[in-house]
């Protein structure tokens, strides 16, 4: 079998058999929980007899392996359940909230993961200089600030005192993608601002790194610009290590986001789970944490492969 | 005479050095050294390292090694002085006008990237030839240098061709943009000796089809002898001689020169064998951990007290095997160590303390064979508490003693590692491994990272220790200049094998299988012509070639 294939095929399995342990945590966890679902629908003053009926009717006397099982093979269909509070059923309602934070996510990384490699570059390309100091200065300044800080100072500079975007980011099914890009424009502008330097940084350290290999010393003795050395020479030398963070980013940017979502009323995943957090909901908590646990180590899954697939020892085995 | 190609004068060359406890200072690493080289000549630089030869390579093409900046002196190259050159003329020089070509090809070419790609991507991006014609150019280049499958061998990447083949690659890569100079940087030095002659000769080859001027960077007079035209000996940064090359090898004026053409003075009689040999290697087979091939096959060598024994082979033939075999780190799959009269465990876990200290071993990099935090002292004295119990005035007492053996002396007990010069810093690996009074050290490639005048002390001084301290060596390494020089028995290794095995003057003396006749012809020897005729006269291709 070619290495490759070989190596490819154990990540994915690592990334089944991974997601599976996740699983049972979750399950585990909320079982830990005091109380149960018939509790939190019932409230406190419920009578015994109204608590055991209400069990046997949601199946909760069985052993809790068989409603592991249970849970986890309709997960697998599409099945997580309805909701306890309004009696939704949750696929349904967390499709497309999760569709709405994959939209969120993923114009936030068109445009901070191919900013943060630029700027990578082009710290490296005047290293030590000022612009170097001014991408590394800003970059981790605007990490430093607590995101709802920098959401609420936009909020207040960009849509409440110049009024150029909205201060809600409400988005529906009617609105055209202009619109809708419109209304999103702040919080891609928090979230960008929030990952940029991880990945920037990253990207800078790697590439320094290869910088004092000695083929970059080759490749300045045929007379390249030095822009081209980097960008041509060292940067596919260092694309494992810059996409491993790039993929945390992009997992950030999906399962992170619960305080963006809220600060800006976006309707997405995030502002959904803390709503049913709050009401007690454990069976949309554990579908959002399925759903969150599936996306991280699909993203972590992604960038060991691309790591694998960049190394052309691999890739062409002698 | 025309007017020449290259015309350096007064170059003077400095450098940014961090000592440690002080503070960073500028130094001038190359005073004032100037030379003339004609379109289509060659010219040898040699010396030491820290002779400056690289740092002046790389000066004509106006580049600094990491803090190293030009400090003074003129570089005129085709009529142009290149250090008061505008950063894009100096772009267009490097690649176009002036290629490199550098110690290790493994290390310089790219390996994200094609072989092809990187060969011609300075024709290219120069704009001298259209991919085209530059990829045609160098498959006629690839050819010319001997590589097989010249069509195909640049759609390769840098890590699917062998050494050797990736030094000629880098030849090609060199003189694919058609440039006036090249800058050989120690082409051969990484290379196995039976491959090193065959990418000289392409390189030789090359150099006279191309018409190209090539300045030719080595510590190796005898291999410089073979394609330069003049040579240039340096020291510390200065010019000890410059002259045609029949002068400096055969009526050297220097005294310097003549020490580096006379390197290897040491004569030393083989010994005859005693009854009883301190280690028996017996049958022994070996191979690494999860894999499917014997490294050694059934290897017995003898080794006697106070004797050594030369394991000489090139790389991939086993004899850095048979080491970690010998010392327990890769325990045999048949076969037994004796040692000192007993049978040693396999594996290092099942050896005793005495067995240990009874065997000790140097290594080929002294840099990372000790402790940079430590002193010299500690170094030393660590074996004296660890095997003795020593304490206090007499653990010191001891150390100067060693210190003194290895011809260093007390001042050096409080100094660092990073103190000490390259054979400084073997001295006190051979110290700490007498320090143990072994019966048996292992001496794997001691000198092979050192100078050839350096080299030369290290050995003697090891000669001298063995007659004091009755200590046997095994000695492994591939420079067969060193077996000469110390060994009592030589085994000659080929692909995990013994392939010839018994006393020095048997072992060196015909009639010679075809494997050791290959090996012994290809140590270049310092005269005219040696390399055209020992590659008219070879019976069988190296195998890492």
């Amino acid at each position: 079998m070619h290495p490759v294939v070989k190596l490819v095929s154990q990540r994915l399995a690592l990334g089944l058999l991974l997601l599976l342990a996740a699983s049972a945590l979750i399950f585990l966890g909320t079982l830990m929980l005091p109380g149960d679902v018939a509790q939190s629908i019932l409230g406190q003053s419920a009578t015994p007899e109204a608590l055991a009926n209400l069990r046997e009717e949601l199946g909760l006397n069985r052993p809790a392996l068989v409603r592991y099982f249970d849970w986890l093979f309709g997960a697998l269909q599409g099945d997580l359940g309805t909701a306890l509070t309004n009696g939704q059923d949750i696929a349904e309602s967390i499709g497309k909230r999760l569709g709405n934070t994959l939209f969120l996510a993923f114009w936030a990384a068109v445009i901070s993961v191919p900013l943060a490699i630029f700027l990578g570059l082009l710290a490296v390309r005047y290293r030590d200089r000022w612009p170097d100091k001014l991408i590394s200065a800003v970059t981790l300044a605007s990490i430093s600030i607590p995101e709802f800080l920098i959401g609420y100072l936009l909020i207040y500079f960009v849509a409440v005192q110049m009024g150029w975007f909205s201060s809600v980011a409400m988005i529906n099914d009617s609105m055209s993608l202009l619109d809708k890009l419109n209304a999103i424009a702040l919080p891609v502008a928090v979230l960008t601002l929030v990952v940029l330097a991880h990945m920037m940084r990253m990207t800078r350290a790697a590439i320094l790194n290869v910088m004092q290999s000695a083929y970059i010393e080759t490749a300045e003795l045929k007379g390249l610009s030095t822009f081209h050395v980097i960008a041509r020479h060292a940067f596919p030398n260092a694309i494992a290590p810059i996409v491993n963070v790039v993929m945390l980013n992009l997992a950030y940017l999906v399962v992170g986001v619960v305080v963006i979502e809220v600060v800006f009323v976006y309707p997405g995943m995030g502002q959904y789970l803390v709503d049913h957090v709050a009401k007690r909901d454990v069976p949309v908590v554990q579908a959002c944490g399925l759903i969150f646990a599936a996306v991280y180590i699909l993203l972590n899954m992604i960038a060991d492969i691309v790591a694998i697939l960049s190394n052309p020892r691999l890739r062409h085995p002698k | 005479m025309s007017e020449p190609l290259v015309k350096v004068r007064n170059l003077k060359i400095g450098a940014t050095v961090y000592p440690p406890g002080e503070k960073p200072h500028d130094i001038e690493i190359v005073h004032g050294v100037s030379f003339d080289l004609q379109p289509g000549k060659v010219l040898g630089l040699i010396g030491e390292s820290g002779a400056g030869k690289s740092t002046i390579g790389l000066a004509s093409m106006a580049y600094g090694r990491g803090g190293v900046k030009i400090t003074g002196g003129e570089v005129w190259i085709n009529g142009r002085d290149v250090l008061k050159s505008k950063l894009r003329d100096v772009r267009r020089l490097r690649g176009g006008e002036v290629t490199y070509v550098s110690q290790s090809a493994a290390a310089s070419f790219n390996p994200a990237k094609k072989i092809m790609e990187q060969v011609i991507e300075a024709a290219v991006e120069q704009g001298k030839f259209s991919k085209k014609e530059a990829e045609a150019r160098a498959r006629t280049l690839f050819a010319k240098l001997g590589l097989p499958d010249p069509d195909n061998i640049g759609d390769r990447y840098p890590h699917q061709v062998s050494g050797g083949q990736l030094q000629r690659c880098m030849t090609a890569l060199a003189l694919c943009p058609e440039p006036d100079l090249v800058v050989f940087d120690e082409p051969t030095t990484a290379l196995d000796v039976t491959t090193q002659i065959e990418v000289l000769m392409a390189i030789k080859e090359a150099i006279r089809d191309t018409g190209v001027a090539a300045l030719y960077i080595t510590h190796d007079l005898a291999v410089v002898a073979q394609v330069s035209d003049d040579i240039m000996v340096l020291r510390h940064g200065n010019t000890v001689e410059y002259g045609p090359v029949d002068q400096i090898i055969n009526n050297p004026q220097e005294e310097y020169t003549q020490a580096l053409v006379s390197v290897r003075s040491i004569e030393h009689d083989e010994k005859a064998p005693t009854p009883e040999p301190v280690l028996s290697v017996r049958n022994i087979t070996a191979r690494y951990k999860g894999t499917k091939f014997d490294v050694l096959h059934n290897v017995n060598v003898d080794l006697h007290p106070g004797q050594t024994l030369a394991v000489v082979g090139e790389s991939g033939s086993g004899k850095s095997t048979l080491a970690r075999v010998i010392t327990g780190l890769l325990p045999p799959r048949e076969g037994e160590i004796e040692f000192a009269g007993r049978t040693l465990s396999p594996d290092l876990a099942g050896r005793s303390r005495e067995d240990l200290r009874e065997l000790q071993m140097i290594y080929q990099m002294a840099d990372v064979a000790m402790n940079p935090r430590q002193t010299v002292g500690t170094i030393i004295g660590r074996p004296l508490e660890f095997y003795f119990g020593m304490r206090g005035a007499e653990k010191r007492k001891r150390i100067i003693e060693l210190l003194d053996e290895i011809e260093l002396g007390e001042s050096f007990i409080d100094r660092y590692p990073a103190e000490l010069s390259g054979g400084q810093k073997q001295r006190v690996c051979i110290a700490r491994a007498l320090a143990a009074k072994p019966k048996m050290i292992i001496c794997d490639e001691v000198t092979s990272a050192l100078d050839p005048l350096v080299a030369d002390g290290i050995l003697k001084l090891l000669l001298e220790l063995q007659k004091i301290e009755n200590v046997a060596y095994l000695f492994i390494t591939h420079d067969l200049a060193t077996v000469r020089a110390i060994s009592d028995n030589i085994a000659v290794m080929y692909q995990g094998k013994v392939q010839r095995y018994g006393g020095k003057t048997e072992v060196l003396s015909p009639p010679f299988d075809d494997y050791t006749d290959l090996l012994l012809s290809s140590v270049p020897e310092m005269r005219l012509g040696w390399l055209e005729e020992v590659i008219a006269n070879r019976k069988m291709e190296s195998a890492g070639n």
